[in-house]
């Protein structure tokens, strides 16, 4: 077993390499740089922001430079905003956009699970028809129409809740509800498929021929079952989650790390643009390695090998 | 002879998108107390689905059709609520599925899959004592190292193994009535002999009665008192064991005695199958179900369904060639 986890570390340090080196080699492919602006700036001065953020070295070298510093834990300096460093956005950032988005993975597992279930048990019926009503809109309206209506009618109409800001509880209503949706509405009619398919295995029948009531036959022998397709999304959905989203730190004006996967790209800051990716790509390689260690929880049949 | 399980009339049928598939079409036969009566068919004879309408096993889009009875011990089981079904299952009717493969649940050691079906009809069993029990069980059905086999998981386990734990199962709470559905069809032979062989065994140690479903003669005539022959969702013939084989009454049941294979027969001869397939359920024939692949049928075959025939004690047979009028021209059952 130890000799399976030090070989799947050694898998994740090789593919984190091979990420940032990706990333490293795109982003330099991409025409323009983090000091183009709108004003013109003399060719001297560039030469010299160049030089002083070794950026006139050859992109081995920067890249080489770059590995090191990251082997230290250092992301480098922003090169768009002065004085700042990347590991200054991830520090500030990570917290904020980790706490809503644990808290919306809360949200998420406590309705889509329950719904699942639901729907999958009254197959046909009319809760079935309204889970799955709820969970085909979550999946096919983008989080920026729902999180804009949300406003509309909540903050704006209603005025029961603030449209910005996550000072109190009331403040992450929302901005939860807006991320989470279409986890929700996936995970929830993957529950359902997942637990439908289950019901009508032979085990089932088993289960139900020994006399257990309904109810048993779901918890004991059904849920754990029909647990494990959800394990397997749960993993890149959690890391997603954690990390924040964009588009609801942009509407929501909070001041999480989402907002940098975009600026920084636009931007051109190339620091940030590696650093935000491999933290990203690190917290998902973590999850998927914390999913693989769930299935063996879970399922007897699967084994560290 | 007291009857344990008394069927009157049982009509089944699936409600699907293509209409109702009405897979049993009006079965009565007993099961005498003690004994073991073999169901015998092809597929989709509706065997395994009057089995499974015992026990109300059979999913959300089957329905017993109005007027139908399943009396046991006096009881009637279409009329009975939930809780009280529940109460039978497992504890006085219990049931040995065809897949051992897929009946027991993959991610439960078999040890507590057993415990599960005593502790849930006797919950005041204590976990040592349950576990005990499990472990003379599993010595019953002849698990090797049961101590061993109590942790064990379903997949460390071979078919027939699977199988024996299944029939440790099933025979935990001592039922009066076993329905063994195919049980020994997944197995090679010689497992299919060994399970066969317990079986008898279990029934004589502990006086229960067992339905046994299968498609092979030749299984039932090692292990039954009585049989069953059934298609298109009807009894065809019924007779004690030694009378269906040297006394066949109805042309079905000659076609399945004319497909067992013989050791002794010549090996250029190929089996005798009987041509064609089954009828479609969801528009059954008007006739004898059996009509269009019977080598002797009639023009009334087709038309009317023919009403049983008393051959002798305990031997009924529901084919128009039995009755007085029939010709003798072509007519396996008329000497003369």
């Amino acid at each position: 077993m130890v000799k399976y986890f030090v070989k799947r570390f050694l898998i994740m340090l090789a593919a984190l390499f091979l990420i940032a080196l990706i990333t490293f080699v795109i982003m330099h492919a991409v025409p323009g740089s983090p000091f183009t602006t709108d004003k013109k700036v003399s060719p001297e001065i560039e030469a010299a922001l160049e030089a002083k953020y070794h950026l006139d070295d050859p992109l081995p070298v920067q890249f080489i430079d770059y590995v090191k510093g990251l082997l230290h834990g250092d992301f480098g300096p922003s090169y768009k905003y002065t004085g700042k460093t990347v590991n200054d956005f991830i520090y500030n950032g990570f917290p904020v956009s980790a706490k809503l988005g644990g808290i919306t993975i809360l949200f998420v597992l406590l309705t889509a699970i329950p719904m699942g279930i639901v729907a999958a048990i009254k197959n046909g019926k009319w809760q079935d028809m309204t889970v799955m009503a709820v969970a085909t809109i979550g999946v096919t309206i983008p989080s920026f129409v729902i999180a804009s209506l949300l406003i509309y009618v909540f903050a704006y109409r209603l005025n029961w809740l603030p449209t910005f800001g996550l000072d109190s509880w009331k403040g992450y209503v929302l901005p939860v509800i807006a991320l989470g949706g279409y986890s929700m509405s996936y995970l929830a009619r993957l529950m359902r498929s997942s637990l439908l398919e289950v019901m009508g295995q032979d085990y089932i029948r088993t289960a139900r021929a020994k006399g257990l009531s309904e109810t048993k036959v779901i918890l004991k022998h059904a849920m754990r079952n029909a647990l494990i397709p959800i394990v397997t999304v749960l993993g890149p959905t959690v890391a997603g989650l954690l990390t924040g989203s964009f588009v609801i730190e942009k509407i929501f004006a909070i001041p999480g790390l989402g907002v940098h996967f975009v600026n920084s790209v636009s931007q051109r800051d190339y620091t940030t643009i590696m650093g935000v990716t491999i933290f990203y790509a690190t917290f998902l390689l973590a999850m998927v390695f914390l999913v693989d260690v769930f299935y063996c929880l879970i399922d007897p049949r699967i084994k560290f090998e | 002879m007291e009857h344990i399980l008394e069927i009157n009339n049982l009509r089944t049928s699936f409600l699907t998108g293509n209409g109702e598939v009405q897979a049993v079409r009006g079965v009565t036969f007993h099961v005498n107390q003690g004994e073991i009566l073999g169901i015998v068919g092809e597929s989709g004879s509706g065997k395994s689905v009057t089995s499974m309408s015992i026990l109300q096993l059979l999913g959300s889009t089957a329905v017993i059709k109005e007027g139908s009875s399943i009396l046991f011990e006096n009881e009637e089981l279409t009329k009975l609520k939930k809780k009280e079904l529940r109460a039978i299952r497992g504890e006085k009717i219990s049931m040995i599925f065809q897949d051992p493969m897929s009946s027991l649940n993959p991610l439960i050691p078999v040890g507590r899959q057993v415990e599960e079906m005593i502790s849930e009809h006797h919950p005041e069993k204590k976990k040592d004592e349950l576990k005990a029990m499990v472990l003379e069980l599993f010595d019953r059905v002849k698990i090797p190292e049961p101590e061993k086999r109590y942790r064990s998981y379903p997949h460390e386990f071979s078919g027939g193994m699977r199988q024996r734990v299944m029939i440790a199962m099933a025979l935990a709470n001592r039922p009066r009535l076993l329905i063994a559905d195919e049980p020994t069809t997944a197995l090679d032979v010689t497992i299919q002999d060994q399970i066969l062989k317990q079986l008898r065994e279990l029934q004589r140690d502990y006086g229960t009665s067992i339905i046994f479903i299968t498609h092979d003669l030749g299984v039932v005539a090692e292990l039954c008192t009585r049989v069953a022959v059934m298609y298109g969702g009807l009894i065809m013939e019924e007779a004690g064991i030694d009378e269906i084989f040297e006394n066949p009454r109805h042309p079905y049941t000659l076609g399945l005695l004319a497909a067992i294979p013989d050791i002794k027969q010549d090996k250029n001869k190929r089996l005798t199958p009987i041509e064609g397939t089954p009828p479609d359920m969801t528009d059954p024939p008007a006739g004898c179900p059996f009509a269009a692949r019977c080598p002797y049928a009639r023009n009334i075959c087709a038309v009317k369904q023919p009403e049983y025939v008393q051959i002798s004690e305990g031997h009924r047979s529901m084919c128009w060639l039995l009755d007085g009028r029939a010709p003798a021209g072509n007519n396996p059952f008329r000497k003369d």
